[in-house]
């Protein structure tokens, strides 16, 4: 086959490589064709029709997402037909999508918007009946609102394809088309995972997250309470693409300092219970090593993951690690250790957390997270909330003057920021378990061999002469993929990561939306995110869990030692395979 | 007693150019001369596709094929066949062709007799559940001649001579949709047989298959072998019971003699064939949408390209043929593509089937040559429009057809023609439209059913087919507005150049075409507020007229109580009551009450 091939572009003449599609070879000339069901991560379908071009000798318009360049070919990408064409599509949209930006969670970062505009939609000339749906509130994590869906396929492709769950299907016909799980059951009761995934590539509002921003604003209020709130490390690391920075800026002091200006009267970092999770987990799998326990032992700080094998993969649940997340880990610390420590009610604190993930919301409310009855994280909300909730209050967030964290929950070594992405359990793990193992300090701490945004990871690392071999999958297609390489081969790894995520938390169902001229899920903006995360973890002198002073001194003053009783009690959890409604499958029903 | 007769003579080209006026005049002279003009009955049929031996007659009962007839023979078959019961044995021809068996035996029917039945040569003549039957009618001898004569590439060589072209629809080079699919390097290839058979009403490939599936499995065999796919896949809609049925049977019995399976009639290929059931949807008469429906996804179709014949069922190269393609194939192998492409006109080859539909006195299934007219199969053929009523137009092509008027009746059929005229060929649904029914309505009526069937992949026709309908509504309901129709036209014109598959790109056929060959009729719905053919019942009235003798009878029907009257006096309806039911007006037995 011929290597390049001659084009004309809107009478321009052009060399593009021979194999691609013409909105690609478009691309390269730096014309952007207008899409919409398009994205490169995902299969092409060809439905928004928002694409078209003109092809000579072609009867009809084609889809430039889908049809071949060849040689000759003449492209017409904004003539007077199609530019009326495409005007008409996206009116037909507009049509039959609720009037309500002003009061919408994407005013002002909507595609639809986006596209309208551009398209030059003055005058109406196609409104009539518009579609009626019910908002589906039934999940803790994510709400669908059918009416704001234009049919774009991305979250049915995204989930199917990449996710590998197929929670979402297109249902009925002609003007009753719509997306729903499953029997139309509700979200919440359907297999979906809860990794937000859905919303990322949404291009308009049908999908966001479950917002408590209105419960958080209430509580900040409220003086009978003592406000406490606690950020993971992806926050950080994305938060200022809400405020117009570009991607790969480190927002941590900025974000306690708004934080503080919301209300909240103890800002933590999820990232000191980062550290106390290697402490409690390296112990965890030193002993598995020793044969107390099942090998390969699984991380369990993603609740996508938990989720999902909860439903599809119960043969594993016996190699999932007992401890909890970060997430919960820091909540129980906080109404235990800190409480007692500032002699504090515990009911009189209320526990906030900012996380990247719309999963952690339904983890939250997982009966066995519970401190003497009550939750131990009473509200979740994810990166876009916070963003929202400090826009709405008035704070000029670029421009504050940055603050650290409150004391003793505020201190974290270097393993725990890379946690927010994929490799990053394993690699802070790694330095720890090997430290207690061998009783020496690993010197090559930046495993390269698990870094990066391939779907599944190896290595293996020799300790004190045992070979100890490790993988990482994100992504749960990717996850799948890897857990029947295990059915097959129990004995190919002794530890594995999983993240639900793809890019693992930078890329998590809660971060911010792509910007204006960008795509969802971009790689370059999860890069530039993951290097915001590595760069933390190497600015920092101290870089392994187990050295951080005040996890030692949570040890010394109150837990004792990892997995001790204590430790157990609070740090631990347990798991149960949960039949998901309407599946039936042989393998499933034990 | 005395035998009557039929005879039809051959008005092809070849036999008119060969003298049949002459002697058809000869013929009508000698009947006239000889008393028999009651008992023998002249057929006119197109060609009957033996142009070398013209000009020809057939003459039932007993189908004797006469050929090369000169003045004197006519004569002498006057006075020796008809009127002394003896064939004469020097002018009968021997041609045999697959479609002749029907002839001899309803040739004498008139309206069979001026069609040309290949791809339903079969039906009505055989059992279709007993293969004996078909083998005796020189069943699966396509297949014998293809596996032991010819090679694939032979195969695919005579159907490209045949000049054959898609039957679903879309007309494409079948000769050339093979030679794709062949020409694909892949172990794997499978063949479909789609016989969704979507359009409403229409039945000609449920009566193919329901009189005569051993046709159908023996092109798909051929088609196999031609390709080199060794699994079969038919996918037929689940409303037709009876046809499943039988083509199960068909299987079965086929596998019993060898005729699929392994080692087909003792040679190296392989081959079967399973059912595979639609589920209702229209839609999944597109092919990509089909070959979803066979993986088990929901039936939306895909962009093309990939064709399926590079990547098709499961990504494999696929070959899908429509029922009527795959019924013309044995028939192209044993009597040969070149007389296969004498038939029809220079770019539609052989014949099509048409189910003749709605305002015309001989409904039902035909097949002629293409190039036939459509005046011929409306009035020769269907016995033109009933009850005294005018023609007005006919719609081809389904629901996603164009509307035909009176100026295009001598359009002949075949692909091209019709797409000029504005129409389409489409399967070969033909519904002729009389004075009584309205344009509007008609347009009305097809958009509602493609945008209930619309699949809602892509926006165009999701979204544009039911603001169009919403359009069409208002200007039924008397509330069309100036610009209306421009609107329309703006509409249909992108949902046909933009939308994704052959159904959002054909569903505003019907009305773009009866707003090109219609155009008053819209524009009395919206300015004048009229209905010309007294249809939207938002335009008519029901009015009590000065015939009625006040018998109450149309006050008793009505079911909103709108009439109200004494006995024996005039009546009067309520206008702002009347909901334009008609019950009044079908039950008046004085023609007193006025639609207007």
């Amino acid at each position: 086959m011929k290597e390049t091939v001659n084009i004309t572009i809107n009478g321009k003449a052009y060399e593009v490589d021979a194999g691609q599609t013409i909105m690609q070879a478009a691309d390269a000339c730096g014309y952007h064709i207008p899409r919409l069901c398009y994205h490169p991560d995902l299969s092409i379908e060809g439905a928004c029709r928002v694409c078209i071009v003109e092809v000579e000798g072609q009867r009809n318009y084609v889809a430039s997402c889908a049809y071949p360049v060849n040689e000759g070919m003449v492209i017409a990408t904004n003539s007077a037909a199609i530019r009326r064409a495409r005007r008409d599509i996206v009116e037909l949209l507009v049509d039959n999508h609720p009037q309500d930006c002003h009061t919408c969670e994407r005013d002002g970062n909507c595609e639809l918007q986006t596209l309208a505009f551009a398209m030059g939609i003055r005058k109406r000339h196609f409104e009539g009946e518009r579609k009626k749906f019910e908002q589906d509130l039934s999940s803790p994590s994510v709400v669908r609102d059918p009416e704001k869906c234009i049919l774009c396929g991305r979250c049915v492709r995204m989930c199917k394809e990449i996710q590998g769950i197929n929670a979402l299907g297109y249902a009925n016909r002609g003007f009753n088309t719509v997306v729903v799980p499953a029997y139309n059951m509700p979200f919440g009761e359907s297999v979906c995972s809860h990794c937000g995934q859905c919303i990322n590539v949404c291009p308009t509002a049908a999908f966001t997250e479950h917002n408590y921003t209105q419960e958080v604003f209430e509580k900040l209020n409220d003086p009978d309470f003592v406000k406490v709130v606690h950020i993971a490390p992806a926050v950080r690391a994305a938060i200022g693409e809400s405020f117009g920075l570009e991607p790969g800026q480190d927002m941590e002091q900025e974000t306690v300092a708004a934080l503080r200006r919301l209300g909240f009267d103890f800002v933590f970092d999820t990232q000191f219970a980062a550290d106390l999770t290697i402490m409690e987990e390296g112990s965890e799998f030193l002993e598995r090593l020793q044969g107390k326990g099942k090998l390969p032992m699984i991380t369990s700080c993603c609740p996508g993951w938990i989720n999902t094998m909860e439903k599809f993969h119960p043969d594993f649940i016996d190699n999932v690690s007992t401890c909890k997340s970060p997430m919960s880990m820091m909540s129980s610390v906080i109404k235990t250790y800190f409480a007692k420590k500032n002699n504090m009610d515990p009911a009189q604190l209320f526990v906030v957390s900012v996380m990247p993930c719309t999963a952690k919301k339904c983890e939250a409310a997982r009966p066995e997270h519970t401190i003497d009855g009550r939750p131990s994280t009473d509200l979740v909300i994810t990166t876009r909330e916070l963003a929202w909730m400090i826009k709405s209050a008035g704070i000029d967030f670029v421009n504050l003057q940055g603050e650290a964290f409150d004391k003793p929950l505020g201190m974290s070594s270097g393993a725990a920021p890379i946690f927010g992405v994929t490799g990053g359990v394993m690699e802070a793990a790694v330095r720890t378990a090997y430290e207690l193992y061998t009783g020496e300090t690993l010197t090559d701490i930046e495993l390269e061999a698990i870094r990066g945004f391939e779907g599944i990871k190896e290595t293996s690392l020799d300790i004190d002469g045992t070979t100890i071999n490790v993988a990482v999958a994100h992504g749960l297609g990717n996850t799948a993929r890897l857990l029947d390489i295990l059915r097959k081969e129990p004995n190919r790894y002794h530890f594995v990561e999983i993240m639900a995520c793809p890019g693992g938390c930078v890329g998590g169902g809660g971060q911010p939306y792509p910007m204006v001229n960008s795509i969802p899920l971009d790689e370059e903006c999860l890069q530039k995110r993951a290097e915001v995360l590595y760069g933390i973890d190497r600015g920092n002198t101290i870089r392994r869990s187990h050295e951080n002073p005040e996890i030692q001194r949570l040890y010394k003053e109150f837990l004792g030692r990892p997995l001790s009783e204590i430790s157990h009690e609070l740090l631990h959890t347990e798991y149960g395979q949960k039949k998901p409604q309407g599946i039936v499958s042989g393998k499933l029903t034990q | 007693m005395d035998t009557t007769y039929a005879i039809t003579l051959c008005e092809g080209t070849s036999c008119m150019q060969q003298g049949m006026r002459h002697l058809s005049a000869v013929l009508d002279e000698q009947l006239e001369k000889h008393g028999l003009k009651d008992r023998v009955k002249i057929n006119i049929s197109g060609c009957l596709g033996m142009c070398h031996k013209g000009p020809i007659m057939v003459v039932n009962p007993g189908y004797t094929l006469y050929g090369g007839l000169k003045e004197a023979d006519v004569v002498q078959i006057v006075e020796e066949h008809l009127i002394k019961g003896r064939p004469i044995a020097r002018l009968v021809i021997e041609e045999d062709h697959l479609f002749n068996r029907f002839f001899r035996i309803f040739g004498d029917v008139n309206f069979f007799g001026k069609q040309m039945r290949i791809a339903l040569r079969n039906c009505g003549i055989i059992d279709p559940e007993n293969i004996d039957n078909y083998l005796a009618l020189r069943g699966y001898e396509a297949l014998a001649k293809a596996l032991t004569d010819m090679t694939p590439q032979g195969v695919i060589d005579e159907l490209k001579t045949s000049g054959l072209r898609g039957r679903g629809g879309a007309g494409f080079p079948t000769g050339l949709k093979w030679q794709f699919t062949a020409d694909q390097d892949n172990d794997e290839k499978y063949v479909i047989c789609n016989a969704d058979e979507g359009d409403p009403g229409a039945f000609m490939d449920r009566s193919a298959i329901e009189g005569d599936p051993h046709t159908v499995l023996e092109g798909m065999i051929i088609g196999g072998y031609a390709i080199g796919a060794t699994q079969g896949i038919i996918y037929i809609r689940a409303e037709y019971p009876l046809a499943i049925e039988r083509l199960e049977k068909a299987i079965d019995q086929a596998r019993e003699h060898g005729l699929l399976g392994d080692n087909i009639l003792d040679t190296d290929f392989c081959f079967d064939l399973e059912i595979r059931l639609g589920a209702g949807a229209f839609v999944c008469g597109e092919e990509t949408a089909l070959i979803q429906s066979i993986e088990g996804g929901r039936g939306m179709p895909r962009p093309r390209p990939p064709y399926p014949s590079v990547s098709g069922l499961f990504g494999k190269p696929t070959l899908i043929n429509n029922v009527e393609t795959w019924a013309n194939i044995p028939v192209v192998i044993v009597d040969g593509g070149e007389w296969f492409s004498s038939i029809g006109t220079e770019k539609s080859k052989g014949t099509k089937v048409f189910a003749l539909a709605g305002k015309v006195v001989n409904t039902g299934l035909i097949e002629v040559p293409m190039g036939t007219t459509l005046r011929e199969i409306i009035y020769d053929i269907g016995g033109g429009i009933p009850n005294g009523k005018s023609f007005k137009a006919i719609q081809t092509g389904g629901p996603s057809g164009g509307c035909l008027p009176a100026e295009y009746l001598d359009t002949p059929v075949d692909y091209e023609s019709l797409a000029e005229a504005g129409s389409i060929m489409g399967s070969g649904g033909m519904i002729v439209i009389d004075e009584d029914s309205c344009m509007v309505d008609i347009a009305k009526f097809f958009l509602e059913f493609t945008q209930s069937e619309s699949c809602g992949k892509c926006t165009p026709c999701r979204e544009g087919t039911k603001r169009m309908f919403e359009i069409l509504t208002r200007i039924t309901e008397g509330k069309g507005c100036e610009g209306d129709i421009e609107k329309l036209e703006r509409l249909g014109d992108m949902i046909q150049k933009s939308s994704l598959c052959g159904l959002g790109q054909s569903a505003p056929n019907p009305v773009l075409s009866t707003i090109k060959n219609f155009r008053e009729e819209y524009e009395e719905h919206i300015r004048d507020h009229i209905c010309r053919a007294k249809v939207c019942t938002s335009l008519i009235a029901y009015k009590v007229n000065d015939a009625c003798v006040g018998c109450g009878a149309c006050k008793r029907a009505c079911p909103v109580h709108a009439i109200s009257g004494r006995t024996k006096q005039k009546h009067t309806i309520d206008q702002t009551q009347c909901v334009r039911c008609g019950i009044c007006f079908t039950t008046c037995k004085f023609n007193a009450i006025d639609k207007i």
